[in-house]
C-alpha cells in the first residue's frame, strides 16, 4: 500500500489478524429477538431484516460475555478460537499473534487491565498458620474481632503527662485516615473509566468506611461529597490539582509509578475528554491528556521531598500524603528515600496491577511481583528503624480475601484493590479497556455504554465484596489465634512456603512450610 | 323538612362520576338517584354494540350491579322529575313526591333532538337511537318485520354507530346526511371520505347533502323515506340521529342559568345554590377559547360528574376546559379526533400524513406552536400522547418535526413533561 | 401501593423487559415457544422508547386519577381494589379504543388478535412485575408510591 491510499482512507484488511473468539448461536434457542445485537459495540450480532434473522461475525468479538450474560434463552456460548498453530515452544500463539497485529498496524501493541503472562502468584505458595490445640483460634461471630486499620506516619515515641490526676498525651500524632476493613479501592481515574463507575467507587468507599482514589482524573464535583472518603492523586500531568481539589479530600498521593507500566506516562485519548472529563481534569475538551513519564519537577529524593511539603502546607497538614511508586528492581531503597522524603504512606504497585491502557511489552516485562516488594520494603524500613514513619499499602493483582491477609502478615497495612473492583462492578476481563468501547459501561465515556452501569447497583456490588472480604478474613485472623489485625501486620511467622527457593524465602522472610 | 345529603338526577356517566367524586371524600351519607329509565346504570355507547348483537344485556351494566349496594345509594328508577325548586331546596317527580335536598346534581344528559317538518316521523318503525330501550324496540321491530333495510338520518357519531349495529344483523342501510359529508363535526374532509369509503365497501349507501322529508308508512310498517331531491328509498325501518341536545327541562322556568346547556362554573356549579349540573346538560368553560359550550362527549361527563360530586361533599376540585374528542371504530377502522380538525382560519399549521393504501391517516392542527387538534385512524395507538399535549397546552416547536415520524413518543417531548410522567406518579390531565 | 417507575439514564436498550413482558402474555408462558409459535398473537405490554443513546421502557403508570378508567365507557377499565393497578376486564371491553385517546403516555394499544385493550397489569400472581424483575440494570424499578418523587 502506499502513501496515497492511505490519504484516502482505504483501510485494507488486516488478513493475518485472526479472530480471538468464536461466537457459537444455538439455532434450537436463538428467538432472533436481538438483545445481543443492541448490546455489542464492537457489532459482533447482525440482525438481517429480509431474513428476520440474527448472526455473528466472530472477528470483532473480544469475549467479554456482555450478549451471552443477556441472552434470554442461554443460546450464545464463546468459546476461544479452536484455530490452532502448530505447536511451538518458542512461537506461541500469541506470540504469533502479536506478531501479526504488529505487521498490519505499525503501532505499539496496547493492552489493558494487568499482566496475563501467567507469572508466578506468590500469594498461591505462601500458606497461612492456624492455632491447634495450644493456643486456641478464635470465634469471630462470638468474640470481639478488629479490623479498623490507620494510615500514616506514627510518632517514635510517645510523651505522656500527668494532667488533673490523669494521663494525657502529649505526643503530636500526625493525620491518620482510618479504615473500618484494611482494603481500599486504588487509584482509577474519572475518564478511564465512567462517571458512573467513579461514584460507584466513591459511594462504596464512603458506605464501607474505606477510601477511594481518584487516579490522575480529578475529582467530579458531584464526588467532592464524598471527600471525606476519598484521596486524591497529584500525578505527572497536574490534571485536576487545585488548592480546592487537594483540600476536598482526606489525603493526597503522589504518583510515581504504575505497576503495570513502571517507567512509563499516561495517555488518556481526546475522544474520551468529553464536557465532564474535560472540567474535571481541567483541560480542553477533544485533547488528548498526557502525563509525562516522570514528574518534571522531581529527579531526586529531595524534589520529591519539596512537592510533599508543597502539598502538606497547602492542606495546612492536616491530610497524610502517600507516594505511590511500582515496583521495580530496588523498590526497597526508593521506598526507604520517599518515607525519609516525608511521605506518611507508600503505596508500592506490583508487576501484576492493572492498567486502562498500556503498552503490551511494558506491561508484560516490566515490574517485579508485589509479594518480593513488599517484603523488601517492609524488612528494609524496618531495618533502618523508620517503618512507623510510613504505612505500608501493597497493591496490584489481589484477588481475594487470603491474598490480603498474607499481604498484611508480609508487612502491608493496607492493600489497594483496582482490578477486583472493577470485576465486581462487572468487569469480564476482556482487557480491551483501551479501546473505550467497554461493553460492560466500566472504562468507557460512550453514553451508549456508560448508562450500562448503574452505580446503585455497582455500589451494592462492591460493598458486598468488602463485607464478604472483611468476614473472611475475621474468619482467618480467627483462625490464627488474632483478633486485631494490628497482630497480624509483619507477622511473618504465620505464613510459611511451599515450592519456593531458598533465596525467594531468603528475600521474602518466610519459613519453608514444614520448619 | 328532611333533606336528602346528595340527590342526582339521572343514572349514566356524569352521575356515575359524580358517585366516585362524592365518595372519595363523603364514604357514607346516604346518595339518591332518580332516573326516568327504569335499568341499572348503564354503558349508553354499548346501545349499537346491543343492536348489532355484539354485547347481550349482561353487558350492558357500567357499573357491577352490587354498586349501588356498596356506595349507599338508593336508586329512584323509571321515576320522572319534573320540577326543581332552587329556593325550596326541594324537586317534585311525576309521581307526586316532593323530595328535600342538600346538594342536587343534575345530570340529565341529552335528548334526542325530533327531526322538524318530517311527515309521518311518528309512524311506527322511526326510532330515535339513544337509550337502552331505543335498541330494544328496535331489536324487537326487526325481529317481528323481518326487516331488510334502513335508513338512519345522520351521519354524526350516532347514526354511524346505528347504522354498525344494523349492518352487523345484515341488514341494508343507507346513511342520509344533510352536510355535504359524514362525521363533519369531528372529522376533516381527508377523513369523512376514508370513513365514507369503508362505509361504502361494507354495502352501506351513502346519501349527503340530502335529507328525509317524509317518512311513507301503512299499518303494515314502513314502506319507505322520501328525500329532499324528491328521490324515494324502500326501506323498513328509520332511525333519526340528527343530534341531542341538553336536556333541560327539568330547570324549566327556575332562575337557574341556562343558555344552550345548564350554565356552570369551575367547580360545576349553576346559578344556584346547592345544584350542580354536569355531563352532556352542562354547559362549562372550553380548554380551548372563551366561553362556555356543552360537549357532549364521554370523558368529559365523567370528569365533569367526578368534580361536582368532590365540590358536593365539600372536597374542592376544578373543571379546567372541555374539548371535543372522540374514539370510534367505523366498521372496523379506528379513528381518534380531539379537538378542532378542520380549521377554516388560516392562522393554523397543518401537519398531516395519508397513506390510503393502508387507510391510514394522521393529521395534526397546531396554532401558536400549541396542538389544538388531531385526527388520528388506522394507526391510532399514540393518539394519546397528542391529546395530552392539547390538554396540557405544551408549547411543541422544539420537536413540532417529530409529531407525525414513526418513532415519535414520549421521547420526543420536553425532558420535563416526559419525566413528570415516566416517573412521576401518573398525571391527572 | 407500589408503582414502576422507569430510570431513563440506566436504561440500556436491550428491550429483555418486552421480550419477557410478551412471554408472560402468551399462552404458554415459555420463552421460545412464544417467539416460535405465538409470535402474531400476542404483544408485549410495555414498550421501548429510543432515540440516540436515551431509551425507556414505558408501561402503564397505573395513574391516581386514571383517564382511562374515566373514558372507558363499559366499565372495563377499572382499578384493582387490593392492588391499586389500573386494570382491563377484557371480556367487557369492546375495543372503542377511548382508553387510547386519552392516555397521555400511549401505554395502550390494540390487542393483537382479539377486540380489546392491551395493557400492563403488573402481571397479576408475580411477585415482581417481570419487567421488573428481568431488567439487567435495575432501570425499571417497583417503588412504594411516597418513594416515587423522592
Amino acid at each position: 500500500m502506499n502513501e496515497k491510499d492511505r490519504k484516502d482512507g482505504f483501510q485494507p484488511r488486516q488478513w493475518l489478524v485472526e479472530p480471538d473468539f468464536v461466537v457459537e448461536r444455538d439455532p434450537e434457542k436463538c428467538i432472533q429477538c436481538q438483545v445481543c445485537v443492541r448490546q455489542c459495540a464492537n457489532d459482533v450480532h447482525r440482525y438481517d431484516e429480509d431474513d428476520e434473522t440474527v448472526s455473528s461475525d466472530s472477528s470483532p468479538c473480544v469475549g467479554c460475555h456482555r450478549c451471552a450474560s443477556l441472552c434470554p434463552t442461554g443460546a450464545i456460548s464463546i468459546k476461544r478460537s479452536e484455530l490452532d498453530f502448530r505447536p511451538h515452544g518458542n512461537w506461541t500463539a500469541a506470540a504469533l499473534r502479536n506478531v501479526y497485529k504488529q505487521a498490519e498496524t505499525g503501532g505499539i501493541l496496547l493492552a489493558g487491565m494487568g499482566n496475563d503472562q501467567g507469572l508466578p502468584v506468590y500469594w498461591d505458595r505462601l500458606l497461612l498458620n492456624a492455632s491447634q490445640v495450644t493456643n486456641p483460634s478464635i470465634d469471630p461471630l462470638r468474640e470481639p474481632m478488629e479490623t479498623l486499620t490507620h494510615l500514616g506516619r506514627k510518632p517514635d515515641r510517645l510523651r505522656l503527662l500527668e494532667r488533673d490526676g490523669g494521663v494525657a498525651l502529649a505526643t503530636r500524632i500526625e493525620p491518620q485516615l482510618e479504615l473500618q476493613v484494611p482494603v481500599m479501592f486504588s487509584a482509577m481515574s474519572y475518564g478511564s473509566i465512567s462517571y458512573h463507575a467513579s461514584m460507584a467507587l466513591a459511594r462504596a468507599a464512603s458506605e464501607a468506611g474505606t477510601y477511594a482514589n481518584t487516579g490522575e482524573g480529578g475529582l467530579h464535583r458531584d464526588i467532592r461529597p464524598f471527600g471525606d472518603n476519598m484521596i486524591v492523586q497529584v500525578a505527572s500531568g497536574r490534571f485536576g490539582v487545585d488548592s480546592e481539589y487537594l483540600n476536598s479530600a482526606a489525603a493526597v498521593e503522589i504518583k510515581i509509578g504504575q505497576g503495570a507500566k513502571p517507567g512509563i506516562g499516561g495517555h488518556l485519548p481526546g475522544e474520551k475528554v468529553d464536557g465532564a472529563v474535560s472540567e474535571t481534569r481541567m483541560i480542553p475538551e477533544g485533547t488528548d491528556a498526557l502525563s509525562p513519564a516522570p514528574h518534571h519537577d522531581i529527579y531526586s529524593i529531595e524534589d520529591l521531598r519539596q512537592l510533599i511539603y508543597s502539598i502538606k502546607e497547602a492542606t495546612l497538614y492536616e491530610k497524610p500524603v502517600s507516594v505511590k511508586i511500582a515496583a521495580v528492581h530496588n523498590v526497597a531503597a526508593i521506598a526507604s528515600g520517599c518515607v525519609r522524603a516525608g511521605a506518611d504512606i507508600v503505596a508500592i504497585d506490583g508487576c501484576r496491577g492493572g492498567t486502562g491502557a498500556a503498552p503490551t511489552m511494558i506491561r508484560n516485562n516490566v515490574g517485579i511481583p508485589i509479594e518480593f516488594a513488599l517484603a523488601a520494603v517492609d524488612s528494609r524500613l524496618r531495618e533502618e528503624g523508620i517503618r512507623n514513619q510510613a504505612s505500608v499499602i501493597a497493591a496490584g493483582g489481589f484477588r481475594c480475601s487470603a491474598d490480603v491477609v498474607k499481604a498484611i502478615a508480609l508487612g502491608a497495612d493496607a492493600v489497594y484493590l483496582g482490578t477486583v473492583a472493577l470485576v465486581a462492578m462487572g468487569c469480564h476481563m476482556c482487557q480491551k479497556c483501551y479501546t473505550g468501547k467497554c461493553n460492560w459501561g466500566i472504562a468507557t465515556q460512550d453514553p451508549y455504554l456508560t448508562r450500562r452501569l448503574n452505580p446503585d447497583m455497582a455500589t451494592r456490588r462492591l460493598v458486598n465484596l468488602l463485607r464478604a472480604w472483611k468476614l473472611e478474613i475475621k474468619e482467618m485472623m480467627g483462625g490464627m489465634g488474632i483478633n486485631a489485625i494490628e497482630s497480624l501486620r509483619g507477622n511473618r511467622e504465620h505464613l510459611r512456603g511451599v515450592g519456593l527457593t531458598d533465596r525467594e524465602l531468603r528475600i521474602l522472610d518466610v519459613k519453608a512450610a514444614g520448619e | 323538612m328532611h333533606r336528602e345529603p346528595y340527590v342526582i338526577i339521572g343514572n349514566s356517566v356524569a352521575a356515575m362520576g359524580a358517585v366516585e367524586g362524592i365518595r372519595s371524600v363523603d364514604a357514607d351519607r346516604p346518595i339518591t338517584i332518580i332516573s326516568n329509565e327504569s335499568h341499572h346504570t348503564y354503558s349508553r355507547p354499548l346501545i349499537s354494540y346491543l343492536l348489532g348483537r355484539k354485547v347481550g344485556d349482561d353487558d350492558m351494566l357500567y357499573r357491577p350491579p352490587d354498586f349501588y349496594d356498596k356506595n349507599n345509594i338508593r336508586a329512584w328508577l323509571g321515576v320522572e322529575v319534573i320540577g326543581v325548586d332552587p329556593r325550596a331546596g326541594t324537586l317534585e317527580t311525576a309521581d307526586g313526591r316532593t323530595i328535600g335536598f342538600e346538594n342536587l346534581l343534575i345530570a340529565t344528559g341529552g335528548k334526542p333532538i325530533v327531526p322538524p317538518d318530517v311527515e309521518g316521523a311518528e309512524a311506527p318503525g322511526v326510532f330515535a337511537f339513544t337509550t337502552w330501550d331505543d335498541a330494544r324496540r328496535i331489536q324487537e321491530y326487526i325481529e317481528e318485520r323481518q326487516v331488510e333495510s334502513a335508513v338512519v338520518v345522520g351521519g354524526g357519531l350516532i347514526g354511524l354507530k346505528s347504522m354498525e349495529g344494523l349492518v352487523q344483523l345484515g341488514i341494508r342501510t343507507t346513511i342520509v346526511e344533510l352536510a355535504d359529508r359524514i362525521l363533519g363535526a369531528t372529522f376533516d374532509d381527508t377523513a369523512s371520505a376514508m370513513a365514507r369509503r369503508r362505509l361504502e365497501q361494507s354495502g352501506v349507501t351513502v346519501l349527503c347533502g340530502n335529507t328525509v322529508t317524509s317518512v311513507e308508512g301503512t299499518e303494515e310498517g314502513l314502506k319507505g323515506v322520501v328525500l329532499r331531491d324528491e328521490s324515494r328509498i324502500e326501506c323498513s325501518l328509520v332511525i333519526f340521529a340528527i343530534g341531542v341536545r341538553p336536556s333541560v327541562d327539568v330547570v324549566r322556568g327556575t332562575d337557574i342559568e341556562v343558555d344552550r346547556g345548564i350554565l356552570v362554573d369551575e367547580r360545576m356549579r349553576t346559578s344556584a345554590d346547592g345544584i350542580y349540573a354536569a355531563g352532556d346538560v352542562a354547559q362549562a368553560d372550553l380548554l380551548l377559547g372563551d366561553g362556555k359550550l356543552p360537549i357532549p362527549v364521554f370523558p368529559n361527563a365523567a370528569r365533569q360528574g367526578r368534580i361536582a360530586g368532590v365540590n358536593m361533599a365539600g372536597g374542592e376540585a376544578r373543571w379546567r376546559g372541555g374539548i371535543a374528542m372522540n374514539a370510534v371504530e367505523v366498521l372496523g377502522l379506528p379513528t381518534v379526533s380531539v379537538g378542532l380538525t378542520s380549521p377554516g382560519d388560516d392562522q393554523c399549521e397543518i401537519l398531516s400524513e395519508l397513506n390510503e393504501e393502508e387507510e391510514q391517516y394522521r393529521k395534526i392542527v397546531l396554532r401558536d406552536d400549541r396542538v389544538v387538534g388531531a385526527i388520528f385512524i388506522g394507526d391510532i395507538d399514540r393518539a394519546g400522547i397528542i391529546t395530552g399535549l392539547v390538554r396540557e397546552r405544551i408549547d411543541v416547536s422544539e420537536f413540532k418535526d417529530l409529531l407525525l415520524t414513526k418513532e415519535f413518543g414520549l421521547l420526543s417531548l420536553p425532558r420535563e413533561y416526559r419525566k413528570h410522567i415516566v416517573s412521576g406518579r401518573g398525571i391527572v390531565v | 401501593m407500589k408503582r414502576i417507575v422507569a430510570r431513563e439514564e440506566y436504561c440500556v436498550g436491550c428491550r429483555l423487559c418486552e421480550i419477557h413482558c410478551l412471554v408472560q402474555h402468551s399462552k404458554s408462558k415459555k420463552i421460545i415457544k412464544a417467539f416460535r409459535e405465538e409470535r402474531d398473537s400476542v404483544l408485549p405490554r410495555l414498550r421501548v422508547e429510543e432515540s440516540g443513546c436515551v431509551s425507556f421502557a414505558l408501561q402503564c403508570r397505573h395513574c391516581e386519577q386514571a383517564s382511562c378508567i374515566e373514558a372507558c365507557m363499559t366499565g372495563a377499565m377499572h382499578r384493582a381494589p387490593e392492588t391499586g393497578a389500573v386494570l382491563c376486564d377484557t371480556d367487557r371491553c369492546v375495543g372503542c379504543w377511548m382508553c387510547i385517546m386519552v392516555c397521555p403516555l400511549g401505554a395502550i394499544r390494540r390487542g393483537p388478535d382479539s377486540h380489546v385493550a392491551s395493557k400492563c397489569d403488573l402481571c397479576i400472581g408475580e411477585d415482581y412485575p417481570v419487567c421488573v424483575a428481568n431488567c439487567p440494570n435495575e432501570a425499571i424499578a417497583l417503588r412504594e408510591e411516597d418513594e416515587v418523587n423522592a
